[in-house]
């Protein structure tokens, strides 16, 4: 594909001394400027398939390709890290300094660029998730959705092509959630970064252009979230949820009634359950 | 609560003594030890004092902070005075039982406690006003002849900076594990000190674990950031020495000066 | 089995101070025997604070805690007793596990309670049991199990001590939906089989509307909203702008309703409104 950042091609992975396949025969193009949504239960994998992203693992069968760069090819180190953003789940785990502007300026300070280039990304990376504020803060006064963002401000600095995102929000509450979620979409439109979000939440991923659902080490389902949420006994036996939306629509149908299930948002399902009730009342 | 410990804590501001360079400070810090260290008499020691006073006050920290930070040292002070009041040579002022208290012994114990506390407040200033980044950053920078005989400098700077990051990280953690292991019925404040040491092992395992957890989690987030060891490494706060760092070192070396003049002419 | 009570109860923390915040401001709250409440609320919004005040880990700076008639605080001893009997399941509980095996750390509890061996494993078996654990996994070291594996001994560990209040602390926080379901079923089985209250603090609705009988909200230290979940749903602006939200399933009747559908309050999950749906179609039809 021209345009795709990021192809896999049928690869596995397996950690030393680990009896089977984490990830198996995963074929896959990352299409640059998309925002893609892989969800999968505990263990299923999906971490593991973040992680051969940027060459913290490499595949031990197959390739992944970033902008042209295999992986697995030591040289290529670097720029596949300056070019895939990685932030994790722990915000607390991956702060390195003390003071918030420190810490975002850790990257660039690594690739060696002049100070003011390094003030210069700092102060943008800082103002683009909205913390820049609190660029003089302890990070440890911070709340979890704050320092998440700090976190992402710390990837971005590094100006990645791709960022992805292993569960960010599993360790947040409600308000911080939304704080990241609402942040990576900002980002979106204003830089067109590609992203890659990894979670559980299955509502984190409705506004998906892709959705990929990772079970037992295979890519088990990959398309829209609409098309993939529909598939509702599927998404049941792999251990996850669809929306109240989806379930609802999906209880409607399994009591006879005969409405579509791709609704995922409440105007767009209430329209459909609207148009189903008139119909019947029309009768 | 652990969380009341200030241990290497920083306090952000924008005074003179803030925006000083941090080797300005390290220095500093070493001249005021020796001039501290050379007092050994009342004006010498009033004048280290008087110095000190005058920074905090520059510092805009309140004192309070300060105090703060010496109550974990109580015991050792009381432990200093105690000594130095009762095993001095001197005249007898007063005496009971085996113990004699002289002039000499009233004049070391007031001494050395002095001493102690302007050690420690002198450090904590330090501290308080500088971050630990820029701490390390001083040290590294300080050090860096070093690096010619194979000395790892940047290596320990960083280890310095990642663990002044994580205490507080680790302090809460402590709290948490501790209050989950008491909702299990552990009792930490009663029983023999062998009993006692027992009981902090359901601490300390988990506070291990999570530790080499963190540790581990934080060195692959530091390589996804392109960290590669010092080699090639640029920083976004260059240190750079002004006026004012220059006029600091020469009052530092005046005060140590006068302390030297101080204690061989003075009362 | 006792009730609990909190009469006006007030907690500052770091008083005297610029940083003096008031987790718990005056609050009189009743949880009685056997009830099955969730406590919910922005972090912040006191409600760690408060279930530390349930077992006696912090001592209220004004107020009394109340294990049925008596105030947990009146002697030393009686504190120590009210560990084990309202049973406290912190966040991220598996960070706490240190023992060599799955067995000894379940055991810790009960070894405290001072029971004598027999007792202890018959408590051990009896917390492995309702959290799920396998007897299988006894001898195996807790740090080599997965995460989810670690997170039901944890909660074992504090069921063992057969508590007659089981307060957790977001027990489901970072688990997939299938493990969330596997924990909740198994407080949902300790509950009923042994009468047991439950308090379960939780930032989600669903849940907390699915598994809860009552839900409390807290906002700023303070009570603010206190009820059956059909009555606490229709606060949803108010709930909403607390950060919280209400259920997907109330969130999509509230849609439409205000677009004239007239589904009935108090339907918050999606097998009642479709009921309600299938019900509204049959009337329609008729």
């Amino acid at each position: 594909m021209a345009n795709s950042v990021i192809t896999l091609d049928n690869v596995s992975f397996r950690y030393p001394d680990a009896g089977r396949d984490a990830l198996s025969g995963v074929s896959l193009s990352i299409e640059s400027g998309s925002f893609i949504a892989v969800l999968g239960h505990n263990g299923s994998g999906k971490s593991t398939l973040a992680k051969l992203l940027n060459a913290i693992l490499v595949p031990t069968e197959g390739t992944v390709t970033v902008k042209g760069m295999d992986t697995r090819d030591e040289e290529n180190l670097l720029n596949v890290r300056r070019t895939v953003g990685m932030v994790f789940q722990n915000p607390d785990n991956q702060i390195v300094a003390s003071v918030v502007e420190d810490d975002v300026a850790f990257a660039p300070e690594n690739l060696g660029l002049p100070p003011a280039e390094i003030r210069r990304r700092v102060d943008e990376a800082l103002k683009r998730v909205g913390m820049y504020e609190y660029r003089h803060n302890a990070p440890h006064l911070l709340s979890g959705g704050q320092k998440q963002r700090v976190a992402i401000a710390g990837v971005l600095a590094m100006q990645p092509e791709i960022l992805v995102l292993d569960e960010p929000t599993a360790m947040l509450d409600p308000s911080g959630r939304r704080d990241v979620l609402r942040t990576i979409s900002d980002l979106r439109a204003a830089t067109g970064v590609t992203v890659v979000l990894i979670t559980h939440h299955m509502d984190e991923c409705i506004d998906a252009d892709r959705l990929l659902v990772v079970s037992d080490g295979k890519l088990a389902l990959d398309g829209t979230p609409k098309a993939v949420f529909s598939q509702v006994e599927q998404m049941r036996s792999f251990g996850l949820d669809v929306p109240a939306t989806t379930e609802t629509l999906y209880d409607l149908r399994a009591a006879g009634a005969d409405v579509p299930l791709g609704a995922l948002s409440d105007t767009d399902a209430a329209d459909v359950i609207v148009r189903w009730l008139e119909e019947k009342i029309h009768q | 609560m652990l969380k009341d410990i200030t241990l290497g804590q920083y306090f952000p501001g924008n005074t003179v003594v803030h925006r000083l360079d941090p080797r300005t400070k390290l220095v500093a810090v070493v001249l005021y030890i020796a001039a501290l260290f050379t007092a050994d008499n009342a004006s010498a020691t009033a004048l280290v004092l008087l110095t000190l006073v005058f920074c905090v006050a520059l510092s805009h920290i309140r004192p309070k902070a300060l105090f703060k930070g010496l109550k974990p040292l109580i015991v050792i002070v009381i432990l200093t005075a105690v000594l130095n009041l009762f095993y001095s040579d001197g005249n007898v002022i007063c005496s009971f039982w085996v113990l004699r208290i002289t002039d000499n012994g009233i004049r070391r114990a007031v001494l050395m406690v002095l001493r102690i506390l302007l050690l420690v407040c002198g450090t904590f200033l330090l501290t308080y006003t500088t971050s630990p980044l820029q701490l390390t950053d001083g040290l590294e920078q300080l050090l860096s002849p070093l690096k010619k005989v194979r000395f790892p400098v940047h290596e320990l700077a960083m280890m310095m900076s990642i663990a002044l990051r994580f205490i507080p990280t680790l302090i809460e953690e402590t709290d948490k594990i501790m209050s989950a292991q008491k909702a299990r019925g552990a009792d930490f404040d009663s029983g023999s000190l062998v009993r006692r040491a027992k009981a902090l092992l359901p601490i300390l395992v988990p506070l291990f674990v999570s530790a080499f957890r963190r540790a581990d989690e934080l060195a692959t987030a530091m390589e996804c950031r392109c960290y590669s060891g010092g080699e090639g490494r640029t920083r976004m706060k260059v240190l750079h020495m002004g006026r004012n760092d220059y006029l600091a070192l020469a009052f530092w070396a005046a005060v140590l000066a006068g302390s030297i003049v101080l204690t061989r002419y003075g009362l | 089995m006792p009730d609990i009570r909190l009469e006006s109860v007030r907690c500052v923390y770091s008083a005297g101070t610029p940083f003096e915040k008031v987790a718990l401001d005056n609050i009189d709250l009743s949880i009685p025997a056997g009830q099955y409440a969730a406590l919910l609320g922005h972090t912040g919004s006191g409600k760690s604070t408060l279930i530390k005040h349930l077992n006696g880990l912090l001592k209220p700076a004004a107020g009394r805690v109340l294990l049925g008639e008596e105030d947990i605080h009146r002697s030393k001893e009686a504190l120590r007793a009210v560990r084990f009997r309202v049973g406290l399941v912190f966040q991220y509980p598996e960070y706490q596990l240190f023992e060599e095996t799955v067995y000894r750390d379940i055991a810790f509890g009960p070894k405290n309670m001072g029971l004598n061996e027999q007792e202890v494993d018959e408590h051990v078996r009896f917390g492995a049991k309702f959290a799920g654990v396998d007897e299988s996994l006894f001898a195996a070291s807790p740090l080599d199990l997965s995460g989810g594996q670690k997170r039901r001994i944890a909660i074992a560990g504090v069921m063992a001590m057969k508590p007659e209040v089981l307060v957790l602390d977001e027990p489901m926080a970072g688990l997939d939906p299938a493990g969330c379901r596997e924990i909740l079923a198994n407080i949902a089985e300790y509950h009923r089989s042994t009468g047991s209250t439950v308090v379960l603090v939780t930032h989600d609705m669903d849940i907390a509307a699915e598994n809860a009988e009552r839900l409390i909200v807290m906002r700023r230290g303070k009570i603010a909203l206190d009820g059956a979940p059909e009555e606490i749903f229709i606060h949803a602006a108010e709930l909403r702008e607390m950060g919280l939200g209400i259920p997907g399933a109330a969130s999509l009747a509230e849609e439409l309703r205000a677009r004239g559908v007239a589904v009935p309050q108090g339907v918050y999950t999606p097998q009642a409104l479709a009921a309600a749906l299938l019900a509204r179609k049959e009337a329609g039809a008729c």
